[in-house]
């Protein structure tokens, strides 16, 4: 390896930080060292808390005072850690400088995108107003925002979410730093964008010489952009290596882990996975016909349209997919099969019931046999009831069974999910995440609904928690035989477990059929496009990848 | 500590139906060690002041050395029969003080348990149903919250009484007065964060769930909403305290045979001052300023230690690191047994 013969800009020895807390301190990083030379990408990989964050964060001073960091991080001459604040300004921004994840509360929604930036160079540089915004212009053209010129004056809401984080890398680049520290890049962001914005990094640190430092959870990523690869595990650096040494011949057991948990869009599932094709019924469990949903605009502006006109039905025992990107309805149509979402025409029916014009007792019979997982584990199950009660508060309310009964039922039902039975006297917030989708999974299932919606159960998970979670899930399908409308915008979970899949696209279905139909041999364009943005971890396929795509744009 | 272990317990249960009972600590102890410096002397100091005035409006009966009502010749000095002297009336001083904190703690107790039972459920409904019935109440509660409380308060005890009352029907027109002006507070405290906790997923979850409304108001909200009603409770204790003085000064109080009241002993003491007997109005001054002070320092503590912004915590839990190593720990071991048993075929 060449780069490894340079001289390093960043030395990082020893790094160690700790939170104070009410209890013990609590040590979040524990010595770790690494060095970055010019124009590499190093990725820093792991869980969340496992410190990946903190340990980039404590550099440049950005961590809340209850932080304690010791250690050494040489920039050059510069000692970062321990430096004053003035001294350490000087650095940041200029030196060495940061993407953040969520592009959208990281820039002040009342300033232009063009007066952030100024902000950013005035800072730093001694120049007029207007030199500041000419380089301001210069930049956003460079990270390919279109019309910049006229762009500069927009204020973020005025722009789209990859564009609101092509603004943040033109202010990240504006006065050239050494390093950047991207926090998380692209996970606040759809595949698609997220593929422009890769190949973005990508062409400016070829162009600059930046070296990137990259902080993310996703393997495809990793594979997609990294040199360099550091992977964390609860605070400490167990590995670094090049990509290639990552992903073929990984040391440490954690790395095995973590790799052998990213689903992989393409790969034969997992025998565990896979369901008997004479399994699926041929009874409409759910029916959804020329559904619309449209919110209302503001004053004077036209409705938005969330779901347009769309047709689709649910066989007994069979998981359907609906994958889309942010904003496509998916969602909101999987709450219209419950009735959480009011249609403004169509029909809804689910188990023979008309949910939309349902009432009173009709509607609580038919949502008894329904069941729903929600995204977020943590909000979805009430804070102030035990995990015991959750689980069986669906049965209360439906009035089944005597309270021993129930009990009863709840501990089968942790069982299943592989739950220990002492769980049933916990709390939610004593449990960790995938325990909570876990306990969010039984509860839906106590009442052995025939119909399930599952909206994006594992996107809030890591994802060595997340295989454990679609382990259990797929099991539990198996054994109890519900229909399931699976909401997510992750291809690889959805080529683990559907049988069928229904891609939408700005409110309408685009595309719908058989998982190799759907994935093996797209018909539209936007299906091939979504399939062909999700980055595959595999570093030797990915980088096939990006010399297609880059030779593509040459032309 | 037991006075505000008492307080919480008190209206915990009645707030929280599904607080932990399996492992039901002490709240006080809990809540004492999250504090810090400062903080943790102020809600000391405020948790003392308020024990010995509990303690003080309990054993009552047994401290004062005459009854409330027992007439003496008016005016003496501080003296060894009379420790803190005689008041216009006749009235022994020391044994009216203590019997007034009698008087107050139960006026504070009724009108804030009056104005829980009925603000906490009208914020609930308002909130989760919305629409008109939210307008209508907000209207109404926004027009009560509009009146100078101290007016407000005369003119119910005057509704209610046609001005003045004895024994318990005059505790209790002074603390229904007191819920008059509190129940706008806990209606829009409530009301408030029902509207923030109505969309969360697990509100969703119970309506997938078929659960009706009163349910998930009852069950799954109230339980939620609730925090912020222990401060409440205590700042208003204050108010009150002052309110109900405030009335027996301007004669819209308890009559004085029925039971003690400081504020009016005070209002009777004026003359006095002019006089240079100052100790008719110097004790019960000062028992109200104790007090008030006592239940805001607890008020101001709770405050700082309740409110999530105000408190550091971790992001992830130890749960998530345990799970992780678990996995972690499982897929080596199935690893292993792949490797062992491809070993053995091999073998074989």
């Amino acid at each position: 390896m060449t780069l490894l013969d340079q001289t390093p800009i960043l030395r990082v020895d020893n790094l160690s930080v700790s939170f104070r807390t009410d209890g013990a301190p609590v040590g979040a990083v524990k010595g770790i060292s690494y060095d970055l030379v010019p124009g590499e990408v190093l990725a820093i990989v792991g869980e969340s808390g496992s410190g990946k964050t903190v340990g980039s964060r404590a550099m440049i001073g950005l961590l809340p005072d209850t932080a304690a960091v010791t250690g050494r991080a040489e920039l050059g001459a510069d000692q970062l850690i321990g430096m004053k604040q003035g001294a350490l300004r000087r650095v940041r921004g200029d030196k060495i400088a940061m993407i953040f994840q969520e592009p959208s509360t990281a820039l002040d929604p009342v300033r232009t995108v063009g007066w952030q930036i100024c902000e950013a160079i005035q800072v730093h540089r001694k120049v007029t107003k207007k030199e500041a915004m000419a380089r301001a212009v210069e930049l956003l053209e460079l990270v390919g925002i279109p019309d910049p010129a006229e762009r500069v004056h927009f204020y973020p809401h005025q722009l789209s979410g990859g564009q609101k984080q092509r603004v943040m890398i033109a202010m990240a680049i504006s006065c050239d730093p050494e390093i950047i520290i991207a926090d998380e890049p692209t996970t606040a962001l759809d595949v698609t964008v997220q593929a422009q914005i890769l190949d973005l990094l990508h062409d400016l640190k070829d162009r600059l010489g930046t070296a990137i430092i990259l902080i993310t959870h996703n393997m495809g990523v990793v594979a997609d952009m990294a040199d360099r690869v550091a992977v964390m595990y609860q605070g400490e650096l167990v590995e670094t290596g090049t990509v290639n040494q990552i992903f073929t011949d990984p040391q440490h057991s954690y790395t095995r882990h973590l790799l052998g948990s990213v689903p992989y869009l393409g790969r034969p599932r997992p025998e565990s996975m896979n369901t008997p094709a004479e399994r699926i019924g041929k009874d409409v469990v759910m029916s959804v016909n020329q559904v619309c949903v449209d919110f209302p605009g503001r004053w004077g502006a036209e409705p938005t349209h969330a779901v347009k006109d769309v047709c689709l039905q649910v066989h007994s025992h069979e998981i359907l997919a609906l994958v889309g990107e942010s904003g496509s309805g998916k969602t909101t149509l999987g709450r219209c099969t419950v009735g959480l979402q009011q249609v403004s025409s169509g029909e809804v029916n689910v188990l023979g019931v008309n949910i939309v014009t349902a009432q009173g007792k009709v509607l609580r019979d038919v949502r008894r046999r329904i069941g729903f997982v929600f995204q977020d584990p943590a909000a979805s199950l009430n804070p102030r009831m035990t995990v015991g009660d959750c689980i069986a508060e669906p049965m209360l309310i439906h009035r089944i069974g005597t309270k021993e009964e129930r009990k009863a039922r709840a501990k089968e039902l942790l069982d299943a999910v592989e739950l220990p039975a002492e769980f049933i006297s916990r709390y939610p917030h004593e449990l960790s995440g995938g325990q909570r989708q876990r306990v969010s999974l039984a509860r839906a299932l106590s009442t052995s609904p025939e119909f399930l919606v599952a909206d994006e159960p594992t996107s809030a998970l890591d994802v060595s928690v997340q295989a454990r979670v679609l382990e259990v899930f797929v099991r539990l399908q198996h054994a109890m035989g519900f229909a399931c409308l699976f909401v997510t915008h992750d291809l690889a979970v959805v080529d683990l477990l559907a049988d069928r899949i229904a891609v939408m696209h700005h409110g309408e279905l685009v595309e719908l059929g058989t998982r190799d139909q759907v994935l093996r041999n797209p018909q539209q364009d936007y299906t091939a496009e979504l399939i062909a943005a999700v980055p595959l971890p595999d570093a030797v396929e990915q980088g096939k990848r990006r010399a297609i795509r880059r030779a593509g744009r040459a032309e | 500590m037991s006075t505000l272990a008492l307080d919480t317990a008190d209206f915990g249960n009645v707030l929280q139906p599904a607080s932990p009972k399996g492992k039901f600590r002490l709240p006080g102890v809990a809540l004492i060690q999250t504090t810090h410096g400062l903080q943790r002397v102020m809600l000391l100091t405020g948790i003392v002041i308020v024990a010995i005035f509990l303690i003080v409006a309990i054993c009552a009966p047994w401290l004062a050395p005459y009854g409330f009502a027992q007439i003496f010749q008016p005016q003496q000095a501080m003296s060894t029969t009379h420790p803190l002297g005689t008041t216009v009336g006749g009235f022994d001083v020391l044994s009216r003080i203590i019997y007034g904190a009698r008087t107050a703690v139960e006026v504070i107790l009724l009108a804030v348990a009056l104005s829980i039972v009925v603000g906490v459920p009208l914020g609930v409904i308002s909130g989760y149903l919305a629409g008109w019935l939210d307008r209508v109440l907000v209207l109404v509660m926004d027009a009560l919250y509009a009146f100078p409380s101290l007016l407000m308060a005369i003119v119910v005890s005057i509704m209610i009484n046609q001005g003045r009352s004895g024994g318990f029907t005059g505790i209790l027109s002074a603390a229904v007065a007191i819920t008059v002006i509190f129940v706008p507070q806990y209606f829009r405290v409530t009301r408030n964060a029902t509207m923030a906790a109505k969309v969360e997923p697990y509100v969703d979850a119970a309506r997938v769930a078929g659960a009706k409304s009163p349910r998930i108001m009852f069950g799954h909200i109230l339980p939620n909403v609730s925090q912020s009603i222990p401060v409440l409770m205590t700042l208003n204790a204050a108010e009150s305290i002052l309110t109900l003085a405030g009335l027996g000064f301007l004669g819209f109080g308890i009559e004085p045979n029925s039971a003690a009241e400081w504020g009016y002993d005070l209002n009777k003491a004026r003359s006095d001052i002019a006089n240079g007997i100052w100790w008719t109005a110097v004790f019960p001054g000062a028992a109200i300023v104790l007090i008030v002070v006592g239940v805001t320092l607890i008020g101001e503590s709770l405050n700082d230690v309740l409110n999530p912004l105000l408190r550091t915590r971790g992001g992830t839990t130890t749960a998530d690191e345990q799970e992780l190593v678990e996995v972690v720990e499982t897929s080596e071991e199935a690893s292993q047994t792949n490797e062992e048993t491809s070993q053995e075929e091999d073998e074989s």
